[in-house]
């Protein structure tokens, strides 16, 4: 960890060191009786208040400033007044050292803070700083604001995209790491889009402007990170609120405490404002009112660097509390596109079963075709193709090569009076008949993501009680796909409408305290991602519907983001546990030994400035990220 | 009917150093008549205003004496 401070931070450090080495000096010259017996207390209150007072001048004037507007409960005003008391109980060294160690807490977390900032900023740093533009044949550098839908931009590797477009010329690889967390370049070609915020690694990209700089991804993304200010934790709140009371309480039992047992002890004054002023030491919330908001900051920090966008530490919160996650199954479970998974060939090789699969659906650009021509590789020549027909839902019948081919569903096959096996296969089963004999048949469906089996087990492991799919297929369809994942509940056969109401349904069913999560890729699922108590949007770079509904959003579809999410949130709140458990926890326990004169004023300093400082320490781990 | 205007608008507070004052401003700017909603982030020195599009301009003034009153350094930028 590189110490940088700013200039204002500097000279606050030049103050406390000459303020520490002034006070080390005094502490010396009084301990060893240099001064005249006659005047020593007069010369030790003069030395010791000039260290206070070059320490602590501008607590003093804040102070003052506070009695003015009528905030009392302030802690410079509070500090003032505890070391201008111990001052006058003749603790010198204490309201010195008093005021220098809340002056250390005060430039350490000043710098806590700005370096929890900065490397978010960092974090952030996405906004492209120019562009570089060809008009007429000749390439200007611009700025990206200015640059305007169906401009043709240049893109030299090491440049980052400036603004969202299509590839018109030229490929490169792109990193997208600071937008997605993934490290592996993603290769873009001509009529691939680019998204604003990537860097070009390799080479020159020509580039055609989708959107302006102002609706580009990366304005976007700066725009949500911004305004995750608004949605504050409970917790945070909690914070918030129990420092209003917390503070003016303390300082209340302070002054009973000063007055009321030496009245009726019948004891000093002396002993009983001392225990008092310890009070007012401890009674600033400093410790709780900087660790928490810093431990969500860097929660949400970490999280956006690897690729996962929390709208406000609400979202964090709630997602530590989820133990219901109910996915989309088309593009979030599964890839979205459909593919030939199965072959079954009858008296004919695999080969030609494609073949004349792929021939037959040449000329339909019905998703089933196209995965079928994707399967057989080769080039469909459709010259060698005559006599097409086509049964409207059904299939296709034509002549291929001199042989009438017959490829579609059973009800085709029945149709023409073809024998085929009845199948109770998952997706949508493709029979083929040759010449009127029955061929074979080949499975076609959407994929699972490679990694679904994966997650669901991660999830599970790490508590989530209930795993819920929620699709559109068929129910036997979709038993076969949850039975594959692992999945325990599902439900199939929704029209996209539906899902609201599935999801309500399952929101009336959650425990209290605990949340239920909602994941989908934006595509007609909007309406259920703000439905849900937290909405995760996954593969949304670029779809704004998605982006504006979920509360969530990673970056790209790796469905592990899910469980890396889950696991950054748990350990932001566990930190902010910790945190609030340890900084009331001493302040308390000072508070009665205290009350009992056991703790003195260096204890106070303890219970203020190190708890502070441990608790700040500890609240910026949440920026450490997790891989 | 008469329907109310509501704007939302957020803004960065400059020198916003102490998280505790952080919390009075937003407590102050709360009791601002016309103030739906306010939030104030101390990490990213951001203030969310949700108020009346009417009266805006008087209640981000009376957000700015506030804001000055707990810090003095501290002011509103847009």
């Amino acid at each position: 960890m590189s110490v940088t401070l700013n200039k204002k931070q500097c000279r606050f450090l030049y103050r406390i060191i000459a303020a520490s080495v002034f006070f080390a000096f005094a502490v010396l010259l009084s301990v060893n009786g240099v001064f005249p017996a006659l005047y020593s207390s007069y010369a030790e209150f003069v030395l010791f208040l000039v260290v206070y007072l070059v320490i602590g001048w501008d607590v003093l004037l804040r102070a003052g400033k506070d009695i003015i507007h009528g905030n009392v409960f302030d802690e410079h005003f509070l500090m003032s007044i505890a070391t201008i008391g111990a001052f006058f109980l003749g603790q010198y060294p204490e309201a010195v050292a008093v005021m220098l160690f809340y002056q250390i807490g005060e430039l350490f977390q000043s710098y806590a803070v700005e370096k929890s900032r900065r490397s978010i900023a960092e974090l952030m740093d996405i906004s492209p700083d120019h562009a570089y533009i060809e008009r007429d044949g000749v390439i200007v550098s611009v700025d990206p604001g200015e640059l305007q839908v169906g401009d043709h931009i240049v893109i030299k590797a090491g440049d980052r995209v400036p603004v969202d477009g299509v590839v018109i010329a030229g490929s490169s690889e792109l990193d997208t790491a600071s937008l997605t967390g993934e490290s592996r370049p993603r290769n873009v070609g001509v009529g691939d889009q680019v998204i604003s915020g990537c860097i070009n690694v390799s080479g020159v990209l020509h580039v055609r402007v989708a959107k302006p700089l102002s609706e580009s991804t990366v304005t976007r993304i700066l725009e949500l990170v911004e305004s995750a200010a608004g949605k504050k934790a409970k917790t945070e709140q909690f914070i918030t609120r129990f420092s209003r009371y917390y503070t003016p309480a303390v300082v209340l039992a302070a002054v009973i405490l000063s007055v009321i047992p030496p009245l009726i002890l019948a004891e000093p004054f002396t002993i009983w404002i001392e225990r008092a002023l310890i009070f007012l030491v401890v009674s600033c919330p400093c410790a709780l009112v900087i660790s928490i908001p810093l431990s969500f900051f860097g929660g949400i920090g970490g999280a956006s660097r690897s690729g996962i966008l929390v709208k406000g530490s609400s979202y964090l919160e709630a997602l530590s509390k989820t133990d219901t996650i109910v996915f989309d199954k088309t593009g979030t479970l599964t890839n979205g596109s459909f593919s030939v998974t199965e072959i079954h060939p009858i008296g004919i090789s695999e080969r030609e079963l494609l073949e004349i699969a792929a021939h037959a659906e040449a000329y339909s650009s019905h998703p089933i075709a196209v995965s079928l021509r994707a399967a057989y590789q080769q080039t469909v020549s459709t010259s060698d193709l005559t006599d097409v027909s086509e049964h409207a839902g059904h299939g296709v019948t034509a002549m291929y090569l001199g042989r009438r081919i017959a490829v579609g569903n059973v009800e085709l096959m029945q149709e023409l009076g073809v024998n085929s096996e009845k199948d109770s296969l998952s997706g949508h089963g493709i029979h083929v008949a040759v010449d009127g004999r029955y061929a074979g048949w080949l499975v076609i469906a959407d994929t699972l993501k490679s990694n679904a089996v994966y997650t669901v087990g991660e999830l599970k492991k790490l508590g989530i009680r209930h795993i819920i799919m929620l699709t559109g297929d068929s129910p036997n369809v979709a038993a076969s796909i949850a039975r594959e994942l692992g999945v325990d509940e599902y439900y199939a056969g929704l029209l996209p409408q539906d899902k609201v109401s599935v999801m309500e349904g399952i929101l009336a069913k959650q425990r209290a305290g605990r949340t239920a999560a909602f994941v989908g890729d934006g595509i007609n699922d909007a309406p259920v991602l703000s439905r849900a108590d937290l909405g995760i949007a996954m593969g949304s770079l670029g779809s704004d519907a998605a982006i504006e509904a979920a509360d969530i959003v990673l970056m790209d579809d790796d469905l592990l983001k899910i469980v890396s999410a889950i696991g950054i949130s748990r350990r932001t709140m566990h930190i902010v546990f910790q945190n609030i458990v340890f900084a009331l926890g001493v302040k308390f326990l000072v508070l009665i030994l205290a009350a009992f004169g056991v703790a003195n004023m260096w204890e106070a300093v303890f219970a203020d400035v190190g708890v502070a400082f441990i608790a700040i320490l500890n609240a910026m781990r949440t920026l450490k990220i997790m891989r | 009917m008469y329907l109310e205007i509501v704007m939302k608008k957020s803004f960065k507070l400059e020198n916003l150093d102490c998280a505790h004052c952080a919390a009075v401003m937003e407590n102050g700017i709360k009791k601002i008549e016309g103030v739906h909603e306010v939030s104030i982030s101390f990490m990213t020195r951001r203030l969310v205003l949700d108020a009346d599009e009417e009266r805006f301009p008087e209640i981000l003034k009376e957000a700015g004496v506030i804001c000055k009153r707990v810090e003095p350094d501290c002011f509103i930028k847009e």
